[in-house]
C-alpha cells in the first residue's frame, strides 16, 4: 500500500533524508529505529506532507497514488494517519467536535455520507472503552491541558475512531510509564488486521515488546542501513547504535 | 515548502470578497451634501420632531463647530470632508402599514441579508426594526410587546409618542458634549431604536435592529436608546452591513443604555460593515459611542461585539457602574483583514460599591491590518471592594499585520482588585498540520483555530447569532485556495 522509491527531503536546504526506500503491504508492522538526529521524525511528517519540509526526490506511492501531489488533508481522506510525537492543543475546540469534523471531511473526501450523530456517539464510546478514555476528556478542547500520557492516549483514540489504511506513530511511546505504554499498545494491537499497515517510529526496543513487528529497519543519517526481523530490535537493545554505525562505515 | 511559502498561503486565505456588497436600486429622497444649520433644522421637519429635540440637535451642532477631530486613536484615514457628505436619505415611499407594502426591492435587499423581516423567522422569536439609511422602515412584533407593557420602535415615533421619555432620557448617559463624534451625531442623527422596558417585565423575547447603508455619498447617524426599569431585563441585537463603494462612508452612531435596580441588559452587536477592498479602497468608517449606565443597585449591563467589517472601527461599549453591586461585561471579538484597521475597547467606571466588571477581548489579525484593543478600567473613591478582570488575547495570521494592546488603570481606593491578562500568538503551522493531517481541510482548519479563540465570547451571544457569527468568521478569513 505504500512504496517509497530513493526519497530525498530537505528542511530549509538541509538535507535530512538522503535515498530512503520501503515498502510497506497491508497486514505488516514496520518498526523504524535509529539514534536521535537520524530523520526518523522527518520521515514521518514528510509522509504527512509538513509544509515545512520538502521533497527533493523520489517518490511515494499510497494506495495507487502519488503521495507527493496530494495536500496533507486528501493524505488523510486517503487513509493515512500520523500519530504525533507532540500532540498539538487547539484551545476552545472541542475533541469531539474536533473528531466529528475530521471524520465527516474524510467521508466527504471519499464520496460517502456523514455519520450521523447517533452512529458516531456510538463509536466514540466503543474506542473510548478500548483506550481506557475517559468522558471528560471528549468535552475538553483538544489536547488543551491534556497531561504527556492523556495526549498520547488521545491519538490512539483518534487513530482507533479515523480507522485509517496506513498508521505512522511517531515516537508514541516516548514519556509514557509502563501502564500507559501498555493502553497505547492495546489500542494498536486492536487497530491492526489484516488490510492496514503500522509504521511504528521508536527510539527504544520496549514498544515492541508489545507490538510485534515483522520488520525492523535502522535509519542512520538519512538512510536505511538495515532492515531485519524482529530479532534486529533486541539486537540493538543489548549493543547500542555504534557498532552497527561503525560497520556501515 | 519553506515557511515563507506557507505564510504566503495563509495570506491567500486572507484575501477574501465582501458578500454584503449589493446596492438596492430604489428610490431615494437625499438632502445635497453639506452641513449647516439649515441641514440640521430639515432634519428636524421631515420627521416633525418636537421643539426640544430641534434644541438639543442645535446646542450640539454649535458646540460641534467648536471641536477639533480627535487624533489619540491608531488609526490613519485622510481627513473627512464633512461638508461632502449628506446627511439624510430615505427611500422614497413611506407610511408603511404591513410588509405587503414594503417596497419588494428592499424586501429582497433583506432577503439577501437574511434579516429575519419573513414570517420563518418571526416563529423563532425575533422582534426586529430595520433601519435603511436613515429610516426605519418596519417595526415586527409589535402588538406582542405592547402586551407586555414594551415599547420597541423607531426613534422618529419615539420622539412623537413618548416625547416625555425621550426628553428625560436622551443624551444622559451620552451627552452632547461628550466626544467630537457623539456631538455630530446629536446634531444631525436620523433614526435608530428606541427601548423600553417597564418594571418588573421581562422582555419576551431577544429584540433586534438590522442597519444598512444603502445610497452612495451619505452618513448614517442612528441613535439608540434602551432604558430598563427596576427589575426588568431585555436582550438586543443589532446588526450592520452596507453596500461595496470605492469611497468611505461615514457611520457615527450613538447608543445609550439605562440599567435600574436590578434590572439586566445584554447588548450583542455583529457589525459587518463593507471593510474596503483587497487594496484598502473604500469602507466604512465606523465611529461609534457606546455606553450604558448601571444606575440602580445590582443592575447589570452586558455587551458582546463580533467586529468584522469597516475600513476603520473606533469604538468602546462602556459601562458607568453607579449602583452598588452593579456588573458591567464586555465581550468582544474585533477581527481585522486586508487594510482594515481597528481601535476598540471598553471603559469600566466602578462607582458603586462591590460592582464587578469583566472584560474579555479577542482581537485576530490578518493581511496588513492593525487591531488594537484600548481598554480603561477606573474605580473612583467610593468604589470600595470593586473588581474587574481583563483578558486580552490577539492571535496573527500572517506577518504583515498588527496586534496592540492600551490597557489603563485608574484606582482610587486601595480595597479594589484589577487582573489583567494579555497574550498575544500566531496562528501556528503545526495547529493547522495537525488539522490538516485529520483530514479538514486548510480554510476550515484556520477557521476552527479562530472559532476556538473567540468561543467564550461567542458564547455570550443569543443561539442564533452565535450561528451568524461563526459563519461570519469563516467567510472574512476565506478565500481562494491554491
Amino acid at each position: 500500500m505504500l512504496s517509497i522509491r530513493n526519497l530525498k527531503a530537505a528542511i530549509e536546504d538541509k538535507e535530512i533524508l538522503k535515498g530512503i526506500s520501503l515498502e510497506v503491504k497491508p497486514g505488516e508492522v514496520h518498526a523504524i529505529m535509529g539514534p536521535n538526529g537520524s530523520g526518523k521524525s522527518t520521515l514521518a511528517q514528510v509522509l504527512a506532507g509538513h509544509p515545512f519540509y520538502e521533497a527533493t526526490e523520489g517518490d511515494i506511492e499510497f494506495q495507487g497514488k502519488d503521495l507527493l501531489d496530494l495536500d496533507p488533508n486528501e493524505r488523510a481522506g486517503e487513509g493515512l494517519f500520523l500519530g504525533f510525537q507532540y500532540p498539538v492543543e487547539i484551545p476552545g475546540v472541542s475533541n469531539t467536535y474536533f473528531l466529528r469534523n475530521a471524520l465527516n471531511a474524510i467521508l466527504e473526501y471519499r464520496e460517502e455520507e456523514p455519520m450521523d450523530a447517533l452512529t458516531f456517539k456510538k463509536l466514540l464510546k466503543e474506542k473510548m472503552e478500548v483506550v481506557g478514555m475517559k468522558d471528560e476528556l471528549l468535552k475538553r478542547p483538544v489536547n488543551t491541558g491534556f497531561s504527556g500520557g492523556e495526549k498520547k492516549r488521545n491519538e490512539i483514540f483518534q487513530l482507533l475512531v479515523l480507522n485509517p489504511k496506513l498508521a505512522i506513530l511517531d515516537e508514541t511511546d516516548s514519556g509514557l510509564d509502563i501502564d500507559a505504554l501498555k493502553v497505547v499498545s492495546d489500542g494498536v494491537n486492536n487497530f491492526r488486521n489484516e488490510e492496514n499497515g503500522v509504521v511504528l517510529v521508536t527510539h527504544y526496543q520496549r514498544l515492541l515488546n508489545y507490538i510485534q513487528p515483522d520488520f525492523v529497519h535502522v535509519l542512520m543519517e538519512g538512510k536505511i542501513v538495515r532492515s531485519g526481523g524482529k530479532e534486529l530490535a533486541l539486537e540493538l537493545e543489548e549493543r547500542g547504535y555504534d557498532w552497527l554505525r561503525e560497520e556501515v562505515n | 515548502m519553506s515557511e515563507e511559502s506557507t505564510l504566503a498561503d495563509l495570506q491567500e486565505y486572507t484575501d477574501t470578497d465582501y458578500k454584503w456588497g449589493f446596492t438596492t436600486d430604489i428610490e431615494q429622497d437625499t438632502v445635497a451634501k453639506g452641513l449647516n444649520e439649515d441641514v440640521i433644522r430639515f432634519i428636524s421637519k421631515k420627521k416633525n420632531e418636537p421643539e426640544f429635540l430641534l434644541d438639543f440637535r442645535l446646542e450640539a451642532f454649535r458646540y460641534w463647530q467648536t471641536l477639533e477631530e480627535p487624533e489619540w486613536a491608531k488609526v490613519h484615514y485622510p481627513k473627512i470632508d464633512y461638508q461632502d457628505i449628506s446627511y439624510y436619505s430615505e427611500p422614497k415611499k413611506k407610511e408603511l402599514k404591513s410588509l405587503d407594502e414594503v417596497d419588494p426591492e428592499l424586501l429582497e435587499t433583506y432577503n439577501k441579508l437574511g434579516i429575519p423581516l419573513e414570517e420563518q423567522k418571526m416563529l423563532a422569536g425575533v422582534a426586529v426594526d430595520a433601519v435603511f439609511d436613515s429610516v426605519s422602515i418596519k417595526t415586527t412584533f409589535q402588538e406582542q410587546l405592547k402586551d407586555a407593557g414594551v415599547i420597541f420602535c423607531s426613534f422618529s415615533e419615539a420622539a412623537h409618542d413618548h416625547p416625555e421619555l425621550i426628553k428625560k432620557y436622551l443624551g444622559k448617559v451620552v451627552p452632547y458634549k461628550d466626544n467630537y463624534f457623539a456631538t455630530l451625531n446629536s446634531a444631525v442623527f436620523t433614526d435608530g431604536s428606541f427601548v423600553y422596558i417597564p418594571k418588573g417585565v421581562r422582555c419576551p423575547m431577544e429584540l433586534s435592529t438590522y442597519f444598512r447603508i444603502n445610497a452612495a455619498g451619505t452618513g448614517q447617524f442612528e441613535r439608540t436608546l434602551i432604558v430598563a426599569e427596576d427589575d426588568s431585563y431585555v436582550s438586543y441585537l443589532e446588526g450592520c452591513t452596507a453596500p461595496q463603494r470605492d469611497e468611505n462612508q461615514l457611520h457615527a452612531a450613538v447608543v445609550e443604555l439605562i440599567a435600574f435596580d436590578r434590572a439586566e441588559i445584554k447588548y450583542s452587536t455583529v457589525q459587518n460593515w463593507y471593510p474596503g477592498d483587497k487594496e484598502g479602497k473604500g469602507g466604512i468608517y465606523n465611529f461609534v459611542t457606546k455606553r450604558g449606565r448601571c444606575d440602580g443597585e445590582s443592575s447589570k449591563i452586558s455587551w458582546t461585539q463580533v467586529e468584522t467589517g469597516s475600513a476603520i472601527t473606533w469604538k468602546y461599549p462602556s459601562c458607568i457602574l453607579r449602583g452598588d453591586n452593579s456588573v458591567g461585561e464586555f465581550y468582544s471579538v474585533a477581527m481585522t483583514n486586508n487594510f482594515q484597521q481597528a481601535d476598540t475597547g471598553t471603559k469600566m467606571v466602578h462607582i458603586g460599591k462591590n460592582t464587578k466588571s469583566t472584560i474579555i477581548s479577542k482581537g485576530i489579525s490578518a493581511g496588513r491590518s492593525d487591531n488594537s484593543y484600548r481598554g480603561l478600567v477606573r474605580a473612583t473613591k467610593g468604589a470600595s471592594g470593586a473588581r474587574n478582570y481583563s483578558q486580552c488575547d490577539s492571535l496573527l495570521i500572517g506577518d504583515q499585520c498588527g496586534a496592540h494592546t492600551f490597557p489603563y488603570i485608574d484606582v482610587h481606593n486601595t480595597s479594589t482588585s484589577v487582573e489583567h491578562e494579555a497574550t498575544t500568538s500566531k496562528i501556528s503551522e503545526d495547529q493547522l498540520f495537525y488539522l490538516q493531517q485529520r483530514g479538514i481541510d486548510e480554510e476550515d482548519a484556520i477557521s476552527m483555530v479562530v472559532n476556538g479563540f473567540c468561543k467564550e465570547v461567542l458564547n455570550e451571544l443569543p443561539m442564533e447569532f452565535a450561528v451568524e457569527a461563526r459563519k461570519l468568521l469563516a467567510i472574512s478569513l476565506e478565500g481562494s485556495v491554491g
